[in-house]
């Protein structure tokens, strides 16, 4: 849980920017793990959903067993959840807003013809009548190898 | 008692423990239970009408209970019960933007805001959370005439949040007949301060921000960033273009309307998967072919009714309810008193929003639309084949007596004329020049020198040697010569 603040290491920016100029056009999505506000990790999962992954991703249950599972055994916790957005903002949308859970940090990344772009993120308001935008920050590496950073 | 596993999200919810117990013979009694017990879960759990919402799963032991018997599943106190997340979200498709608004609801309504706004929160439709919404919204109006006026009371009374308004006319005697936002006292006025007046007397919650300015490819991405939806109530096709350009590179949709005559349009354009203007007229119209209102005349009451449709889907996007008018293009005849509706598809080679745009940024609309400011002509050219008011005074005065021909259609030769004029409407000009002498000297004139600069063409190119055209049209000579006359 944060105060809308959260700090991603390069690596980790580099690795979810990287994960949706790799699915683009379809939205590529993973979980975030770390400590406090600072993300370590992030966790690649496979976008499950039915309804057409240009616009859509669902990480299904076991996915996110496995996401809990990941975080424990990499001394975190679970801190949230990134997707991309291809050819659309940054900005979560109503189907977002629909589908979220609290205290979550929702890192969106827009990818535009392939190219990442902005990257945002958001927290549901309690009432879940928005989300609202939180500040993101880049704290410095904490893993020596990048290819860790990424879990896949 | 039966344990429950809460996952990272939920914990909050439970003073941070991973497990809880509860009571209940099925998942429905112990989930009925756990929001007894710790009821900040309540909302995130189940939606407004009680039911489990789609991401959240429930599994006993390792079972989903969806594959078990649902909420009536029988759990025992040995039993596990989990709540497991799905984590889903995406873009949003016209399904969601029909269903869904524009994404804000705003501050709870004050005890002044329940009152003015009862006949809305009485329709479970519309409601609190709908009314919230407009509180919320952010709309900008394109135009405080015809159109803006309808568009921006009913927004105002609706009780939308804050409306801008782009105009930097000033009201004339020439508007009342049908923009209402503007009287009789606010001839002369600039129309963003009289709209301002009327529309804080109508409604002193909305915000109205007022952008004395014509919109341009330079100004109308910052100008239209702030706002929700853009309603286009221009009646120049530049702008229109413009408007329909920065709602796509902007993803803002466009409720666009427009009048002519007896005839109005309206459609939702630039919505995420929603066709734009371009799509349905990839390229202007030939300049001078489709005449303004100035020029062709409008019927008073058509903008109050193409206005109110405006309105109207802006309210229901805002609100997310009903069906938008996307892909739908409404034709309206006012006379024959039909509405017809035609089916529009977005065009995948649309230049500004199909798959490959050639458009990505404004461009010069003026030049788009073929109309390059005029180059100042040569001063021996215009001796030639053009006259000023004044000029023709001066000449009557001295005795000369030119031909003058008027190429206005009788019903504006009703309304004023130039002493000693006759008249040839433009169409019927072809056929009956006969009746003049080409070798004589003939001045022509309309309104305001478009027509009759057409006129003077044609008879030169039939011969006619001394034709001149009346610069500025009768509104000119009006202005110079004879005050005395009525001015349309």
């Amino acid at each position: 849980m944060s105060d809308g603040r959260l700090t991603i290491s390069a690596r980790v920016n580099e690795a979810i920017r990287r994960h949706g100029e790799e699915t683009y056009p379809h939205e590529c999505c993973g979980a975030l793990v770390g400590r406090g506000d600072a993300v370590t990790d992030a966790v690649a999962l496979p976008n499950t959903t039915e309804e057409g992954p240009r616009r859509r991703f669902l990480v299904r249950p076991s996915d996110y067993r496995l996401a809990e599972q990941r975080a424990t055994e990499l001394g975190g916790e679970l801190l949230g959840f990134y997707h991309s957005h291809p050819d659309h903002p940054a900005k979560p949308s109503q189907y977002d807003l629909d589908h979220a859970w609290p205290t979550f940090a929702y890192v969106i990344v827009a990818v535009a013809a392939g190219a990442s772009q902005a990257m945002t993120v958001w927290f549901l308001k309690d009432d879940r009548s928005i989300f609202e935008e939180g500040s993101l920050h880049h704290g410095e590496n904490s893993h020596p190898d990048p290819a860790q950073t990424v879990h896949r | 008692m039966a344990k429950i596993l809460i996952p990272t999200p939920l914990r909050p919810y439970t003073d941070k423990q991973d497990a809880v117990d509860a009571s209940g013979a099925t998942v429905g009694e112990l989930l009925a239970d756990l929001t007894r017990r710790h009821s900040g879960l309540k909302a995130h759990l189940f939606n407004d009408q009680g039911k489990l919402r789609s991401f959240v799963n429930v599994y006993v032991n390792d079972e989903d209970i969806r594959y078990l018997q649902k909420e009536q599943t029988p759990v025992n106190a040995s039993d596990t019960v989990s709540i497991i997340p799905s984590v889903a979200g995406g873009v949003d498709t016209v399904e969601d933007v029909r269903r869904s608004d524009l994404g804000r609801m705003g501050e709870p309504l004050t005890n002044d805001e329940v009152k003015r706004y009862s006949r809305h929160l009485i329709m479970p439709e519309v409601g609190v959370d709908g009314q919230r919404k407009l509180k919320a919204s952010k709309v900008l109006c394109i135009g405080a005439g015809g159109l803006g006026s309808p568009v921006a009371m009913y927004l105002a009374a609706a009780g939308v949040g804050t409306l801008g308004i782009v105009d930097f006319d000033t009201v004339d005697f020439s508007n009342l007949q049908r923009q209402i936002l503007h009287g009789t006292p606010d001839v002369g006025r600039s129309k963003l301060a009289s709209a301002k007046d009327k529309l804080h007397a109508l409604n002193p919650e909305v915000d109205i921000q007022t952008y004395e300015v014509a919109l341009s490819s330079q100004n109308a991405m910052q100008l239209f960033e702030p706002y929700d939806v853009v309603v286009d109530g221009t009646d120049n096709f530049p702008t229109r273009y413009l408007v329909n350009d920065a709602c796509v590179l902007l993803g803002k949709p466009n409720a666009y309307g427009s009048i002519f005559r007896f005839e109005g349009q309206a459609s939702v354009f630039a919505t995420k998967d929603g066709p734009c203007y371009r799509c349905l007229y990839p390229e202007p119209p030939p300049p001078g072919l489709v005449p303004s209102c100035a020029e062709g005349g409008v019927l008073g009451v058509l903008p109050g009714l193409i206005g109110v449709i405006q309105a109207t889907e802006a309210v229901k996007l805002i609100m997310g309810i009903g069906e938008p008018l996307i892909g739908r293009f409404l034709i309206y005849d006012a006379l024959r008193m039909r509405f017809r509706e035609l089916k529009l598809r977005k065009d995948p080679d649309c230049p500004v929003c199909g798959t490959h745009p050639t458009v990505t940024k404004l461009i010069d609309y003026e030049q788009f639309c073929g109309i390059t400011p005029a180059a100042p002509e040569p001063v021996a050219v215009n001796h030639a084949t053009e006259i000023s008011s004044v000029e023709l005074k001066q000449r009557l005065d001295r005795g000369d007596r030119p031909r003058i021909v008027d190429v206005r259609e009788p019903n504006e030769y009703q309304i004023n004329r130039i002493p000693g004029s006759e008249l040839i409407p433009l169409g019927d000009v072809p056929k009956r020049y006969g009746e003049l002498n080409p070798d004589e000297e003939i001045v022509v004139h309309c309104k305001m020198g478009g027509r009759s600069a057409k006129a003077a063409d044609f008879l030169r190119s039939v011969g006619f040697k001394r034709v001149l055209n009346l610069k500025g049209g009768i509104l000119d000579w009006i202005d110079k010569v004879d005050p005395s006359q009525p001015k349309y």
